[in-house]
């Protein structure tokens, strides 16, 4: 395998200016501004896309697939996120979105939101069972798992032990595939439409499997033209969809937690949200809550930085596919959960933010960061490349920038090489 | 034995800012990759104790000096004192007044809790003068 680990978003040198927008919007201070360029620390990434959201010169994108990488594969399998069923106007059936990636050139499409009801069926299951450590936070964002795999240590326990709907659905449409034609894994290409760079990340780096089943993925932002293209001009829609409003509900935020048809849960969106909620749930502030339901993107998954429409816009049109539709059409029998649940336990990387793995030197190289701190001016403007003073004085006692990085820290040092020579 | 030490003041004057010092010091411990329990039990007690501060003493004081093997917490205030040590860490009896109840605190389950997570805890307290409340918390190696 791979020892460096996989992120899906990259910068492209080129178009960076080495502004200050990403640096400062990065919630795990995970980007630093170097010989004018910026730079990801890899392991601090969580791949959550938000600088891409920001950057107004385009420089940050995501790695995801070209539609045109489907062609190899002898059945070419299409597994959307129900996300994509928010993007259109006036939508009022999602087989005309399903036909159309049909009329793509995929041969079979297998919604994730089919795997998303039975991802919930079993999540219910397993809050019945009460075996688990409550309250449950659930493990379908990715972001999110890794950030409370880099940064909390004493809720990885609580990550629900499923595989996300995603993984869920690749493996449930390779299967059918296989059953059908005989043919073999590799002859079959399965590609998630997604709203989201840290599914991207997650089919390279799987969350609870060794191996995901999932080919590659497409943008939504990138097979949109060519989709409602192909949709307008449909001349029969076919009957492919098998979602209920339980599985087409998990495009938005709060989706997966009705789906627990209780009432002791509670969902976040948005990572500045959620990192608080994580915060106070560490602090054992948060009682009474069996299911936690966290997005890092506003609005949820309609809120992916691969989407093309305002997430609330799409948030409005999933209210209304799902106003007719059936509550749930897919159902578990025991084999589907034991195939569902992770190989592996979520375990704490204490790498990513600690100042050393010897304690001793950990406190020594904190004790000068706080003196560091002390003479730095503290207007976390970022001029220096790191996003705070405090993140600069890390920087300087790991060797990795110096004080006179601080501009306010070298103006005063020349001004008083200035007076010096003014006095000779 | 070295240690790093720091210091807090805690505002009486805005609830909504109460637990900005375990916050912090949570932030710090985590930075220096100290062991999770530790921490997690440090910030509870420290968390439900900055909240008495501010509810019962308008405010005070917080001294952290964390040692490789343990943390000890000062959380020194000038308020009206506790008038019965005994009463107050029964687990239930509170006199927190309902506009912090209807925010979900002053359930009296404060000090035991602090109780609970830290290895030593001692209240120096006098009536009209203030209190110190001492915390210790030991890393219990797996």
């Amino acid at each position: 395998m791979n020892n460096k680990y996989f992120h899906s978003v990259v910068l492209d040198a080129d178009l960076c200016c080495g502004c200050t927008n990403c640096l400062k919007r990065c919630p795990t201070e995970a980007i630093r501004i170097r010989d004018g360029k910026a730079h990801i620390l890899s392991e601090r990434c969580i791949d959550c896309g938000e600088c891409i959201r920001i950057c107004p010169h385009h420089a940050k994108r995501a790695r995801s697939n070209a539609i045109e990488e489907i062609k190899p594969y002898k059945v070419k399998i299409a597994i959307p996120a129900p996300a994509l069923f928010g993007q259109f106007n006036n939508l009022n059936d999602i087989d005309i979105v399903l036909t159309g990636l049909r009329a793509m050139g995929f041969d079979v499409i297998f919604e994730v939101s089919r795997a998303a009801e039975l991802v919930s069926e079993a999540t219910r299951q397993l809050i019945r069972d009460d075996k688990l450590k409550k309250p449950i936070i659930s493990s379908a964002c990715p972001a999110i798992v890794r950030l409370i795999k880099i940064r909390f240590p004493e809720l990885c326990g609580n990550v629900m032990p499923l595989l996300a709907p995603m993984e869920v659905a690749a493996r449930m449409a390779r299967r059918e595939v296989i059953d059908i034609t005989g043919l073999s894994d590799d002859d079959i290409g399965v590609f998630f439409i997604t709203p989201c760079p840290a599914k991207v990340t997650e089919i390279n780096n799987p969350n609870g499997c060794e191996k995901s089943a999932v080919t590659g993925a497409i943008a939504i932002s990138q097979i949109y033209p060519e989709l409602t293209s192909k949709m307008d001009k449909l001349q029969t829609v076919e009957p492919i969809a098998q979602s209920g409003l339980i599985g087409v509900g998990w495009a938005t935020s709060g989706g997966e937690a009705a789906a627990m048809l209780g009432d002791k849960y509670l969902a976040a969106d948005g990572i500045e949200n959620v990192i608080r909620v994580l915060e106070e749930l560490e602090d054992e502030h948060i009682h009474g809550v069996d299911f936690i339901e966290l997005n890092a993107c506003s609005g949820g998954c309609v809120g992916g930085v691969l989407a093309v429409e305002n997430p609330y816009v799409a948030q409005a049109r999933i209210q209304n596919l799902r106003k007719y539709l059936p509550v749930s059409l897919n159902h578990l029998d025991q084999k589907d959960l034991g195939g569902m649940q992770w190989e592996n336990e979520l375990e704490f990387n204490a790498e990513s933010f600690r100042l050393s793995d010897d304690i001793i030197e950990a406190m020594d190289m904190m004790e000068k960061m706080e003196e560091i701190c002390k003479n730095l001016p503290g207007l976390d403007c970022g001029s220096c490349g790191a996003p705070t003073c405090r993140a600069l004085a890390e920087d300087i006692v790991k060797g990795n920038a110096k004080e006179t990085d601080c501009i306010h820290k070298l103006k005063a040092k020349i001004q008083s090489v200035y007076d010096q020579l003014g006095n000779l | 034995m070295s240690n790093i030490h720091l210091h807090y003041e805690v505002s009486g004057e805005d609830f909504t800012r109460a637990g900005e010092a375990s916050g912090s010091v949570k932030k710090r411990l985590k930075a220096l990759g100290y062991n999770t329990d530790a921490i997690r039990r440090v910030a509870i007690a420290m968390y439900e104790a900055e909240i008495n501060m501010v509810i019962h003493a308008e405010g005070g004081f917080v001294d952290v000096d964390i040692f490789p093997d343990h943390v000890e917490v000062l959380l020194s205030d000038k308020g009206p004192g506790i008038p019965d040590v005994e009463k107050a860490m029964q687990e239930g009896f509170s006199t927190a007044p309902d506009n912090v109840r209807n925010l979900g605190f002053g359930a009296g389950m404060g000090l035991p809790n602090i109780k609970k997570y830290t290895d030593d805890m001692r209240i120096e307290t006098e009536i009209g003068k203030g209190t110190d409340l001492y915390l210790t918390v030991k890393v219990k190696e797996a």
